[in-house]
């Protein structure tokens, strides 16, 4: 009897059933999910960061997962917006997700008051709040490698090296222009208390977040004051239109050095070839030359199970969130170890987080040997306040202007202890009870 | 058939005019705020509170508060987002000072510094109307976001410009902060809630609501008629300021939990209120009610509600067709029916006192 198309298709059904069910019932997993911003003002700095986080964790599904546990990884869209934030925080505790990825500075400090109730760990991977970084009034914060403060002391350590020592700063003028927002005024207190100690003069430049394309009358004031150099601790279209805005107005690029954030390929693009020497302090390298970029490229980009065009591989922003990929896998990995268990929660991850640690050697194993420097969290120290470098735009790309360079930790560590006692004197904020673990 | 007002009679002055003359619809109202009070509490989950009916009732207070001056009193104002920052920061000032006073105290409260800020950039509404005093309005909402980022006593100086909120109970119940759960922080609000709609409706079913509106209708008819326009345009400047304060107030201390105010209370908020109250309807307090659960809950039920049943779009997607559906309503309501949905729940009533037998 020849079967008749409905039967045909009904076996199909069949066997496509059996196929999408089976491996769900067999695998351990665990589940992840990201806020992330595809959409909204954003989306330009948006779309490459979830891409990276995104192929990494397929091609370490695709590899069977971490020791054998796969990753149910979930994007929850936000728009760079507080309000969904929020809610996705929501949904993702229902789900049990067992870390937190905020992706905003507004997310960040949202859940932070929450996260020790809802025992789940938050990573803000070098953003978010800074006084996050001491482990023993946020035990459930994480904001490794480094932190703003951390960015800003990077980057005027590289200013010194140039000018020939910190007692060369005196009397020069270092301006900061910043997006009008507790991000943006992040490195204040750090660049002020500097200032006064090197003797140097510090510019504010704020641009308000609704002119953040539009920023001529303030760079007027830059051609009028002429500070010798300029940091930028911006975000979003103001840093493509303050990259934008120097050319016009010829300020020497090579002078113009800018937080990670504002350090995106698209940032630069916008200058042009005539951005060549813009400047920006990141930890980790950009480009597709290492072996485990190539493994994406090959299992799952050339696959067409990305989302990102194959030349957008290796980007700055994708490639920071391939390491964002590893701090969560190296984290799990942590926590298995610890616990024994293959099946990880919440609570594990934060113990795998509070240990981790990521050696040269580490970094080679996994294929991305000199991709970033070596890192390292403790139960004190939840940044780590590690090394950084400084990338310049060659016209066309970033390449690495600089060697690893130090933040000065002795200058930054009793900021963040200063800032992080002034929040715990919020009533009702708990004294740490999770005890630390031996590495 | 089940909903019309046969054999009900009214044989007192005060039955004639209550708010809700038919019994059916005491019924209702009684039905929903049962459900309200009770059923949610009792069956939603947490996600469905928090994500769900804390932001429709938040909202809900804010669109009433824009509602009472947009709706009844007939002047458009875009600066609504920054008046309920107004709310928010005075509330945690002042239970940063006065730790020991009950936050719900505090929480109303702060509405009288809002509707002091709103009466303040209410002034010009005496000589300019329309477009212009959209303006003037959209002055205060960019100024005051200017006070909210550079004014750091206002965050009591925090490195990170957010507002911390603390824990504070209430009969031995943390009400605010993380440890508080969503019912007791739904229910806290709910009853704020219920409290100020009571109020509201009082309002403009009254003297000052009919000045209000006797002032939209034709301000110089008014005017002749012995109505003050000063006073009486700047009492609905206060009244939907306070209620604006309150409603931001309500959001920081019992929905977000704390956080960084200055992208919440932003003009994209001011104009999303606007739209709850031209979708809900214009002058209608019931209407506020629809509008705020339209807008706020459509964006949730896209992302959340439609994979949930099995209709996987993306979450980015999910956003785009928030955005498309809401615009194309806009204009629609605009055009089609001004009176929005609101109006249309009054059809329907009409439609059902007939019904089986339209004749």
């Amino acid at each position: 009897m020849k079967p008749t198309t409905t039967t045909k298709y009904a076996v199909a059904l069949a066997a496509l059933a059996a196929i999408t069910a089976l491996p769900v019932a067999a695998q351990d997993s665990v589940t992840l999910i990201t806020n992330s911003y595809r959409t909204g003002g954003f989306s330009g700095s948006g779309i490459p960061l979830g891409n990276g986080m995104r192929d990494y964790i397929a091609l370490v599904n695709a590899k069977g997962g971490v020791n054998g546990v796969k990753i149910n990884f979930e994007e929850c869209e936000t728009g760079y917006d507080t309000k969904k934030s929020v809610e996705c925080y929501e949904q993702a505790k229902a789900k049990n997700n067992i870390l937190y990825l905020p992706w905003s500075t507004g997310a960040t400090l949202a859940a932070i008051p929450r996260l020790h109730v809802d025992k789940t760990p938050l990573l803000s991977m070098s953003y978010g709040l800074s006084a996050g970084a001491d482990g023993a009034t946020f035990p459930w914060v994480f904001n490794p490698p480094l932190t703003y403060w951390d960015g800003a002391s990077v980057a005027l350590n590289y200013i010194a090296g140039k000018e020939g020592g910190m007692d060369k700063l005196k009397g020069k003028k270092i301006g900061l222009i910043y997006l009008d927002a507790p991000y943006g005024k992040e490195p204040i207190p750090f660049l002020t208390n500097m200032s006064k100690k090197h003797g140097f003069e510090l510019q504010l430049y704020p641009v308000p977040a609704a002119e953040m394309q539009n920023q001529g009358a303030l760079w007027l004031n830059i051609r009028r004051d002429k500070p010798d150099y300029l940091y930028s601790q911006g975000f979003g279209a103001m840093s493509p239109t303050a990259v934008k805005e120097a050319v016009k107005n010829s300020f020497p690029m090579d002078h113009f050095v800018s937080v990670w954030w504002a350090g995106g390929d698209n940032d630069a693009q916008a200058g042009g070839t005539e951005a060549k020497g813009y400047k920006s302090v990141t930890w980790h390298q950009v480009g597709t030359n290492f072996p485990l970029i190539q493994e994406v490229i090959k299992e799952v980009v050339d696959k067409g199970q990305s989302l990102t065009e194959k030349s957008k591989v290796g980007e700055a922003q994708y490639n920071r969130t391939v390491y964002q990929g590893v701090l969560v896998t190296e984290a799990i990995r942590n926590a298995q170890k610890l616990t024994g268990k293959k099946v990880i929660n919440a609570e594990d991850m934060r113990r795998g987080l509070e240990t981790l640690e990521i050696t040269d050697a580490r970094w080679k194993e996994l294929g991305l040997e000199g991709f970033a420097a070596a890192m390292k969290v403790t139960c004190g120290d939840h940044s780590g306040h590690n090394k950084a470098f400084i990338t310049e735009w060659d016209g066309a790309k970033w390449v690495k202007a600089s060697d690893w360079i130090a933040p000065s930790t002795d200058e930054v560590l009793p900021l963040i202890a200063a800032a992080a006692a002034d929040y715990a004197k919020t009533d009702g904020w708990p004294k740490r009870s999770e005890a630390c673990d031996a590495k | 058939m089940f909903y019309r007002e046969n054999g009900q009679f009214n044989t007192t002055y005060a039955e004639d005019m209550a708010v809700f003359p038919i019994r059916q619809d005491r019924i209702g109202l009684a039905l929903i705020l049962g459900v309200a009070a009770i059923g949610v509490p009792l069956f939603g989950n947490s996600f469905f509170i928090s994500s769900v009916m804390i932001p429709f009732l938040v909202y809900s207070l804010a669109t009433i508060g824009l509602n009472i001056l947009t709706g009844y009193t007939g002047l458009i104002s875009l600066g609504t987002g920054a008046f309920m920052g107004v709310g928010a920061f005075a509330c945690f000032k002042l239970t940063t000072a006065f730790p020991n006073v009950n936050i719900i105290f505090w929480i109303l409260a702060s509405g009288f510094f809002s509707a002091a800020i709103g009466m303040l950039f209410g002034l010009p509404s005496l000589r300019v109307k329309g477009f212009y005093l959209a303006v003037t309005t959209l002055a205060a909402q960019f100024f005051l976001q200017w006070c909210f980022i550079r004014i750091p006593w206002l965050y009591n100086d925090s490195a990170s410009g957010a507002i911390e909120v603390a824990r504070r109970t209430l009969f031995g119940f943390p009400i605010t902060g993380a440890q508080a759960s969503a019912q007791t922080r739904y229910l806290v609000l709910l009853g704020i809630v219920v409290f100020m709609t009571w109020i509201a409706s009082n309002i403009v079913h009254g003297r000052i609501g009919r000045s209000w509106m006797a002032v939209r209708d034709m301000d110089i008819a008014a005017e002749l008629m012995g109505i003050r326009l000063l006073p009486t345009k700047l009492t609905a400047f206060a009244v939907s300021s306070f209620y604006a304060g309150v409603a931001g107030a309500c959001m920081m201390f019992l929905w977000y939990g704390g956080g960084e105010a200055n992208d919440v209370f932003n003009i994209n908020q001011s104009f999303n209120i606007l739209f709850m109250v031209i979708l809900g309807g214009l002058g209608s307090l019931v209407g506020s009610f629809m509008g705020a659960a339209f807008i706020s809950s459509l964006p949730t039920i896209f992302k959340f509600g439609l994979p949930a049943i099995g209709i996987n779009i993306g979450g980015a997607t999910a956003e785009h067709l928030t955005f498309m559906v809401v615009g194309a309503l806009i204009v629609i309501f605009l055009i089609a029916e001004p009176h929005g949905l609101a109006r249309l729940w009054q059809i329907t009533k009409e439609k059902l006192r007939l019904w089986p037998f339209p004749h």
